[in-house]
């Protein structure tokens, strides 16, 4: 679905008179192959590179070494950018930012109308991408009147409409309330559990990876950490030397561990918690 | 510099039929020196209520008196309210804008007509308050990291030396490391100066591990004013109006639950913590 080979970007500093003050290399060098329908996560700490490594996939950026392909497409190459941007949508931080209609049904059927989707085919997918993030039952309202998760669903619906293969979202919830949270997670793994649709999701919450098929955290533009959440989680310090964090039942486990109670690495949810309690205790 | 909300009421669109009662009817009281939590889910009131607490919205019932005057009364000295109750907005550096750190956080003291003297010395402590080391202080505020850009927008408020410093949301955004550094640069300076904190936050992990008290609001409405572990015991009808408890009294419930003689109204790890071990330390092993 989506493959980098040796990708790097360098955004050039220039001080005012237009000088080049130095480089940042705010992607270097970075590998990944990255299936049809998988759930990939990306942690990281503020300019560790994951937004410019995002952008990388659909296109808003472009390489400056190696090469990233969408679906087989090299996405410096300009013939395939429109079939890139549709098949590899984006979701940003603030809600506010990226809703356009004046009522939910006519912004999400912005994007299928810009592609030229024919009006009878715009309702359809209009309608099923409510029904897909929940949303369907305020299609009328005016998307002002909306909580923030809700914006945001719908700022993910617009993007489905368009019927991407994957979705990248950069830090979706980052403005939400619990329940928003929840709302914004949920729709999203229902997208990857039943649409079968690609997910790319870059968050601060740590909570919110654990459902993932592969993490990947990163430092410096370069992917420093790699696996499966309990695989992550299970590096507790080294997470935290990357001014990253563990959901707060891991971090319990781990200072229990410490402790000497016997409980097994990497423990994710609450009910694995007291499984493992009970199992010992019991 | 106790402040009083007596039966606080704020209408939005009052008088026509969208009216929207963002705060109903709210009597507080906030004492010197609180490290207070205020929650709710979006669109429970809480920005509204912050906003009357430094006069920037008027009650349109009720009364609001800091140091035992109404703030709305005619000859109160309104623009001394606003440096005393210091409001820090989401996302304040947004509103950074200087050519370096230094004179950025000096704007606030320079509009209080204070000496140049006194505006420096005021700003170099602001900056030390939030943590900020000497060799940032002429560089260019849009160079620094998310973090510091955030301490450094906070130290452009407590340059104007509040008695009371609100904060929206001021880990929104940040990492991990980034948040915690910010959290504890806050407790440290309350309990250097003493000043009133109110943390408005959306991470319950948060609250439970810095403030006192903890105000919930729901529907412009106080639903609990209380300590957070009294509160987060109310975690079923939380999550009911949209918000939750910390991860730690889940697993603190669900251990009782799963019959372990374990106390429910744990709300931080290193509590939780203790807390098994205590239990579990008079069980043997099978």
């Amino acid at each position: 679905m989506m493959k980098a080979e040796r990708l790097a970007f360098e955004y050039i500093r220039r001080d005012e008179e237009g000088n080049v003050e130095g480089i940042t290399r705010a992607v270097d060098d970075v590998d990944f192959d990255i299936a049809k329908g998988e759930f990939i996560a990306i942690l990281g700490h503020n300019g560790s590179g994951k937004s410019t490594l995002a952008k990388h996939m659909n296109a808003i950026l472009y390489p400056t070494e190696g090469t990233i392909y969408v679906d087989g497409k090299n996405t410096a190459d300009e013939q395939y950018l429109w079939d890139i941007r549709q098949n590899a949508g984006m979701v940003f931080q603030n809600p506010d930012n990226q809703i356009i209609g004046q009522i939910v049904e006519e912004d999400v059927g912005f994007g299928p109308e810009n592609m030229g989707v024919p009006t009878k085919e715009i309702w359809e997918r209009v309608n099923e991408s409510l029904k897909a993030v929940g949303m369907y039952e305020y299609r009328k309202a005016s998307p002002n009147k909306l909580s923030g998760g809700q914006k945001q669903r719908v700022s993910i619906a617009g993007v489905i409409a368009m019927h991407p293969q994957c979705i990248i979202l950069d830090e979706p919830t980052a403005m939400l309330d619990p329940s928003g949270r929840k709302e914004v997670l949920r729709a999203v793994r229902a997208l990857n559990d039943v649409e079968k649709i690609t997910i790319i999701l870059i968050t601060h919450y740590m909570e919110e990876v654990i459902h993932a098929d592969r993490v990947f955290v990163m430092d410096k533009g370069r992917i420093e950490m790699q696996g499966t959440p309990e695989e992550i989680f299970s590096e507790v310090e080294r997470l935290k030397e990357l001014r990253l964090d563990v959901p707060q039942v891991t971090l319990l486990a781990y200072e229990l561990q410490k402790k000497g109670i016997p409980l097994p690495k990497g423990i994710l949810t609450t009910e694995q918690l007291v499984r493992e309690m009970t199992r010992l205790y019991g | 510099m106790t402040m009083i909300l007596d039966h606080v009421s704020h209408a939005y669109e009052s008088g026509t039929a969208m009216q929207v009662m963002a705060l109903d009817n709210i009597s507080l009281v906030i004492p010197d020196g609180q490290f207070i939590g205020l929650i709710g889910h979006t669109g429970s009131g809480k920005s509204t209520l912050v906003q009357h607490l430094n006069g920037l919205l008027a009650p349109t019932s009720g009364n609001i008196y800091y140091d035992g005057r109404d703030i709305h009364d005619e000859d109160y000295p309104k623009k001394e309210l606003r440096s005393k109750v210091g409001l820090v907005f989401q996302y304040p550096e947004h509103q950074l804008f200087e050519v370096d750190v230094f004179k950025d956080v000096c704007f606030g003291p320079k509009n209080l007509g204070l000496s140049q003297k006194e505006i420096e010395l005021r700003a170099y402590e602001a900056l030390k308050l939030v943590g900020i080391e000497d060799e940032y202080f002429y560089q260019s505020p849009f160079d620094l990291s998310g973090g510091q850009k955030r301490r450094v927008a906070i130290a452009g408020v407590l340059a104007m030396k509040p008695q009371v410093l609100i904060l929206d949301e001021p880990t929104a955004g940040l990492d991990p490391k980034g948040r915690d550094e910010i959290l504890k640069q806050i407790a440290a300076l309350k309990a250097k100066t003493g000043i009133t904190v109110i943390l408005v936050s959306h991470s319950m992990e948060d609250v439970a591990e810095y403030v006192e008290r903890l105000i919930v609001m729901n529907r412009g409405r106080v639903l609990y004013d209380d300590t957070p572990s009294a509160v987060f015991a109310h975690y079923e009808e939380l999550e009911k109006i949209g918000l939750a408890a910390p991860q730690v009294t889940y697993v603190m419930n669900e251990l009782a639950k799963a019959g372990f003689a374990v106390r429910t109204d744990v709300t931080t790890i290193e509590e939780a913590c203790d807390e098994i071990l205590r239990v579990v330390s008079s069980v043997p092993f099978e």
